[in-house]
């Protein structure tokens, strides 16, 4: 520890410092304080930034001049991994980019495997795709709106946000055993038809979450703090969302009618009865009530694939031993893991079936050459696949074309000249993701 | 549109457009690149104004080495396509397409970061995913997966890979 003597020494030094400092601002001539600009970096740890986002700022007072982003700091080589696994192990991956739409991950990846192989996953199994894809959708946007509130001093609505989360995360632990990271959509389907209590855990959510929805809007559309903190802000018009490439909800809130669900339909989005909410204000409160609309028409989808799964039966994996996982899988305490009667039929009774289980784990399905670039809309923007294969048992090339990592290049255009205070509302508003920023 | 007919559309000025599980694919020259992405943006029976995505592929031991694929999308028209540009691995230089679409200035400076391709007029060309320091670049295929030491605090720690399980 530091003596007495120095802390005084330290003390004495700063404070001659801090008169200096003083001095300097003064112009020479006048005497009148320099208005000089400050650099600041806000992150990577910061709270406001969803994660590890770095903010270089010029700042003149409480004005932004310049913004630069610097990204990075969250890379975990996802894609180099893809490429040493096979192709079954990279929905495993894929689903650890943007973790908060894990499902979205998984079906971009999935469908383009698919199309390199030339198949398509059984009605269920597309059925289940785009049920679990909606309720997603929802969890993401209530940790939008419970980040994004909490940012702009709303506490309560991160609460209520992170609550209602939680019913969603409740059935996505029942139907794949995990709340996120769930490798539930696979190459040829899905791994497992929904538990028996699926339905009616959603049926419960279903009568519940459309009155919260209502609740937030009761707290937020009219708060005058909420306007004053949203409205005008992080303004991105349409053709600066086209030219920075940026998608989802800040591209639909400058009255661009973008949605990959509508535009270039997949998993049968074509066959349900929903709306693509638009707006033309362009800035952070039109993309908050998109966002709420986005939840509302997403309950619609939910509804009818609920339906649909009434009396859509069948298997929920292609017929095909070269591209089906082989083993039988239930829901344990800890995520799916094997079944025992399958473990003891592979083990016990049939040496083939071992066999084959065997190779398809550490080999597993064989993809044409070809290369595929297939685009899903996730809860931020288009989240596209472009996947090169060599026709080996892995993969040659995966990109992930992540929505969070594109929107993010907008950051200067919306934040330079603006407040640093709407600064973090104009962020929130993009709503980034950094996993699938970095990857 | 359908694939086969924007292949059959760009074929008329881009001979090497072919279609493919519904993807129309052009292949131009490195010095035709931005001829061919400011003609598909502009021209109006394909409007693909909207550039989607940007990434390379390596091929070591093959000419050319680098294959970088642009994949450009129309909102109004609801279609795609790919355009690709093979480059070899002793000059694996290509135009900045950020003057066509500014959008592309974080996917190139990626791909620079990443596979070591060099984008000529580039506004900002520097690392992006790995530290500023970083020699090499990780998804060129000759690239090992893991194996890197690890500086911190002045301790070294040699990577997970290598040390053994005592």
């Amino acid at each position: 520890m530091r003596g007495g003597h120095d802390m005084d020494a330290a003390r004495d030094e700063l404070r001659g410092a801090g008169v200096a400092a003083e001095a300097d601002l003064r112009d020479d001539l006048t005497g009148e304080v320099r208005q000089e600009t400050m650099i600041i970096n806000m992150g990577p740890q910061h709270p406001s930034t969803h994660g590890v986002l770095r903010l270089l700022l010029e700042l003149d007072g409480e004005t932004v001049v310049r913004c630069k982003p610097i990204i990075g700091y969250l890379h975990t080589g996802i894609e180099k991994n893809t490429e040493y696994r096979t192709w079954m192990q990279g929905v495993t991956f894929v689903t650890r980019a943007d973790y908060l739409s894990p499902f979205f991950n998984e079906l971009g990846y999935c469908l383009a495997v698919e199309r390199l192989l030339g198949i398509e996953a059984p009605e269920r199994a597309q059925v289940i795709r785009v049920l679990v894809c909606e309720l997603n959708r929802i969890a993401s946007h209530l940790v939008y709106l419970a980040t994004g509130g909490m940012e702009l001093g709303a506490v309560s609505v991160m609460l209520y946000g992170f609550r209602e989360r939680e019913i969603v995360l409740d059935i996505f632990e029942a139907i794949t055993g995990l709340r996120m990271n769930h490798a539930y959509i696979r190459i040829g389907g899905v791994i497992m038809d929904l538990p028996d209590d699926g339905p009616r855990m959603i049926r419960d959510m279903l009568e519940v979450l459309p009155g919260r929805i209502d609740e937030y809007e009761t707290l937020l559309s009219k708060n005058p703090i909420w306007l004053e903190r949203n409205v005008g802000v992080g303004h991105l018009t349409a053709a600066q969302c086209l030219a920075l490439g940026v998608t989802g909800p800040p591209l639909r809130s400058a009255g661009v009618t973008a949605d990959l669900r509508k535009d270039q339909p997949y998993s049968g989005y074509e066959t349900y009865d929903f709306e693509v909410p638009v707006r033309t204000d362009a800035d952070a409160y039109a993309r908050y009530v998109i966002r709420l609309q986005e939840m509302r028409q997403s309950l619609r989808i939910v509804e009818q694939a609920l339906e649909r799964l009434d009396h859509v039966g069948g298997p929920v994996m292609v017929d095909d031993p070269k591209v089906a996982w082989p083993a039988k899988l239930s829901v344990g305490p800890d995520g799916i893991g094997n079944d025992e009667a399958y473990l003891a039929h592979i083990m016990e009774q049939s040496m083939e079936a071992l066999i084959h289980h065997f190779k398809m784990v550490t080999q597993g399905v064989e993809v044409p050459p070809g290369e595929v670039y297939q685009g899903v809309e996730s809860p931020r923007g288009e989240l596209g696949y472009y996947v090169v294969s060599e026709g080996e048992h892995r993969p040659h090339r995966v990109k992930i074309r992540d929505p969070s990592f594109v929107n993010l290049q907008a950051i200067p255009t919306m934040v330079e000249g603006s407040l640093v205070a709407d600064a973090i509302a104009a962020i929130a508003s993009l709503d980034p993701v950094m996993g699938g920023v970095d990857r | 549109m359908r694939s086969d007919e924007i292949a059959a559309h760009a074929r008329r000025f881009f001979p090497d457009t072919f279609s493919a599980r519904d993807e129309a694919t052009v292949i131009v020259e490195r010095e035709r690149l931005l001829d061919a992405l400011a003609w598909l943006r502009d021209e109006p029976e394909l409007q693909m104004g909207f550039l989607s995505s940007l990434t390379s592929t390596d091929h070591p031991g093959s000419d050319p080495r680098f294959w970088v694929a642009y994949e450009l999308r129309s909102m109004p028209l609801r279609h795609r396509i790919r355009v690709k540009v093979g480059l070899r691995e002793d000059d694996p230089h290509v135009p900045s397409v950020t003057p066509l679409f500014p959008t592309a200035n974080w996917f190139e400076r990626e791909v620079f970061d990443l596979f070591g391709v060099v984008f000529d007029g580039h506004p900002d060309l520097t690392r992006i995913l790995m530290p500023e320091d970083w020699e090499g670049h990780p998804l060129r295929r000759d690239e090992e997966l893991g194996g890197v030491n690890t500086r911190y605090r002045g301790a070294f720690i040699p990577p997970v890979d290598t040390r053994g399980m005592a």
